[in-house]
């Protein structure tokens, strides 16, 4: 494959929910791409479609959600509209899943050894004694003490954050060359979050895998990924390197939400807020999405909908970047 | 000096000094409070199946002191006691050991034997989940109005309408709100509710229980902006319970890290994030993800919080301590006081950390 060709590619990814009271667009002309090996965070607040973006990738989408318009394509081929069949072998051997819950992720009435020994000989052609001897290499390898005796206990014995660390090791059964994490950390506390982060970032290092990393949590996004995607409404608002998006946002959303993030090292008395609330998908303004709670808002914010375009570092969907780089 | 603000860490970690002059000065006092719980199995089962009786020590001699119109929050993971504390104050649990002082007077006993109804009017609960804490069929007008009715403050149809339409407004919603019911509003505009809910008494003290961890960033940001103001309008003094180490830092003045139910360092915002002393609280410190820390590599603590069914003998904290040694495993740490800070650790005492 050319080296420079990207991972994956979405473009244009449009979703809708047809509904008794019509369509709800839930993503609308998504675009970006993520390379081989590159950890690409996607945040926003919920109903922002950030999960909704993952979950189209995986081919998982709960009906009555479906693909409106638009293409993912993994190492060139699309991967949309595959049959369920197809999507299913590329699910788990070339992109790997992680949810948020791991207590709801793993079958409860099977033994660890056996959900990941059924995993590997799916997508692996190894035999019993093969496969078994990977999943015990799979859970050493994300930190679980005495991997030869605990493979044989069942996901209850596991506390949370151990939990989590199955799942991973079951995301990264086959080898898979992307990982598509939605909000890995949320049910966890601090201490472990912090395990399972610098967790995620080693082994997929490791593995060469890209990941696709949701949250809300932005401490999180600033620590793990390279590069991320601001989420509002179901666009993209903003993507750029995570250090200058954070440090120099150029989309007034990213600009509010970076404020509103109590930060550890600033004495600030009010937090930066951005009034109202974002919209509910039937009801989503006119022109840009975020324009009733923009405070720079102008005329032709109301009207036209904003590209994504090159602004400073970063590039964002908004005006006001379009009307600077003009004049 | 620090002088004025070592008060309650002295009313906290030393004997009570009862009558003092610094009673007056304190809204709410906490000492040795403790609260067990029964999980043993059904009597049949402890029987046959010769069981022992099984108890959790949810919270287990806690002793702190909150000054008026100050915030003490208390932060620690899932399962330190933090919520129990919560509930022991408002006095919706009842201790098993220990004593809460509020203005003064002993909370259980005036619940049972006393004013309780004075007393409920002057301390109020702000939940966590708002979805949950609104009654989905009252209107707000009713739900807001709730304790002004309960308490006989207005009894009037139009008055206790007016009444609420002001709460809302106090919150920064709208005056013709009080005619929707929950579900039109987000999950902001409704723990908004909640608080002017919460504020239709006048309390002086309110127990915020996780306030702001259903919301979304940019509606905590709206959450807590609004409680600031209320504080410093009102004069309102708040217990703020939280897991969020940066959201502490912004509404505290005082700060108790809790870990298996017991204090293991209580201190005044200042001292606590510029120099943590317990090595829990440094660990704490360090796991959070922050945003001016990009690519930040770092040794996460090992391990995990115990069953606090079995809690480890000694210190809780020991079997994740990079710092403990034998008499860490064998003797529990009291909380003592020193310049300011109370920290309950062998470590910190023996001047080893």
């Amino acid at each position: 494959m050319n080296g420079s060709a990207p991972l994956l590619e979405v473009r244009g990814l449009r979703v809708e929910f047809p509904t008794r009271r019509g369509t709800l667009l839930a993503l609308d002309d998504v675009s970006f791409d993520i390379a081989a090996g590159e950890v690409l965070g996607v945040v926003g607040e919920s109903g922002a479609g950030k999960s909704l973006t993952g979950a189209a990738i995986i081919g998982l989408l709960e009906p009555p959600g479906r693909i409106a318009a638009g293409e993912i394509r993994l190492e060139g081929q699309r991967i949309d509209h595959l049959p369920y069949e197809q999507m299913r072998a590329i699910r788990g051997r070339k992109i790997g899943a992680i949810f948020q819950d791991p207590l709801t992720s793993l079958n409860p009435l099977y033994s660890v050894g056996q959900q990941l020994v059924e995993t590997i000989q799916t997508h692996l052609p190894l035999g019993a004694a093969q496969a078994r001897q990977r999943a015990i290499q799979l859970l050493a390898q994300t930190g679980i003490p005495a991997p030869e005796h605990r493979i044989d206990q069942y996901p209850h014995q596991f506390s949370g954050g151990m939990r989590q660390r199955v799942v991973i090791a079951l995301a990264l059964a086959a080898e898979p060359k992307l990982i598509v994490a939605d909000e890995p950390t949320t049910a966890l506390d601090v201490s472990i979050q912090a395990q399972i982060i610098s967790l995620l970032k080693r082994v997929c290092r490791e593995h060469g895998a890209a990941v696709m990393l949701v949250t809300h949590d932005m401490g999180v996004i600033a620590e793990t990924c390279d590069r991320v995607a601001v989420m509002y409404a179901g666009r993209i608002a903003e993507i750029g390197p995570v250090h200058d998006v954070i440090n120099q946002p150029a989309h007034p959303y990213t600009q509010g939400l970076m404020g509103s993030i109590p930060a550890m090292d600033s004495d600030r008395e009010r937090l930066l807020q951005i009034d109202g609330a974002m919209p509910r998908l039937n009801a989503i303004p006119a022109g840009c999405a975020f324009n009733p709670r923009c405070p720079q808002a102008f005329e032709r914010c109301r009207r036209e909908r904003p590209e994504l375009a090159v602004a400073r570092a970063t590039r964002a969907a908004c005006w006001l970047n379009v009307e600077a780089s003009v004049s | 000096m620090t002088v004025a603000q070592a008060n309650p860490i002295r009313a906290a970690g030393g004997p009570r000094g009862e009558g003092g002059g610094a009673a007056t000065r304190m809204l709410v006092e906490v000492s040795d409070l403790s609260k067990t719980f029964d999980v043993s199995a059904p009597w049949l089962n402890r029987v046959i199946e010769r069981q022992p009786r099984r108890f959790v020590h949810a919270v287990d001699g806690v002793s702190f002191a909150i000054e008026r119109g100050r915030t003490l929050a208390l932060v620690g993971e899932s399962g330190c006691g933090k919520s129990t504390v919560a509930r022991l104050l408002v006095g919706l649990y009842g201790p098993t050991r220990g004593q809460v002082r509020f203005d003064g007077a002993d909370v259980v006993h005036t619940l049972q034997h006393g004013d309780a109804r004075a007393l409920r009017r002057r301390m109020q609960m702000i939940f966590q989940d708002p979805y949950a804490s609104l009654n989905p069929r009252w209107r707000v007008r009713d739900i807001v109005g709730e304790p002004l009715r309960e308490h006989a403050i207005v009894t009037d149809t139009q008055a206790l309408r007016e009444r609420a339409a002001q709460l809302l407004q106090s919150v920064g919603l709208a005056a013709a709100d009080v005619d929707k019911f929950p579900h039109q509003f987000s999950g902001g505009q409704r723990q908004r509710i909640s608080i002017a809910r919460a504020l239709a008494t006048q309390p002086e003290f309110l127990v915020c229980d996780e306030p702001t961890s259903a919301l979304d960033v940019s509606v905590q940001a709206q959450v807590l902006n609004i409680m600031k103001d209320l504080q410093r309008q009102q004069g309102l003094t708040y217990l703020f319970i939280s897991h969020n180490l940066a959201v502490v830092r912004h509404v505290s003045d005082q700060v108790g890290v809790m870990y298996l139910g017991r204090l293991v360092e209580l201190a005044d915002k200042q001292h606590l994030f510029a120099s943590p002393r317990h090595p829990y609280t440094r660990m704490l410190l360090d796991a959070i993800p922050d945003i001016h820390m990009t690519g930040r590599s770092r040794t996460p603590v090992q391990g995990e919080v115990p069953n606090p069914l079995n809690p480890p003998p000694g210190c809780a904290f020991h079997p994740r301590c990079p710092h403990a040694n034998a008499r860490c495993k064998a003797e529990r740490p009291v909380l003592l006081a020193s310049q300011g800070v109370a920290v309950a650790c062998h470590a910190v005492a023996e001047g080893r950390v």
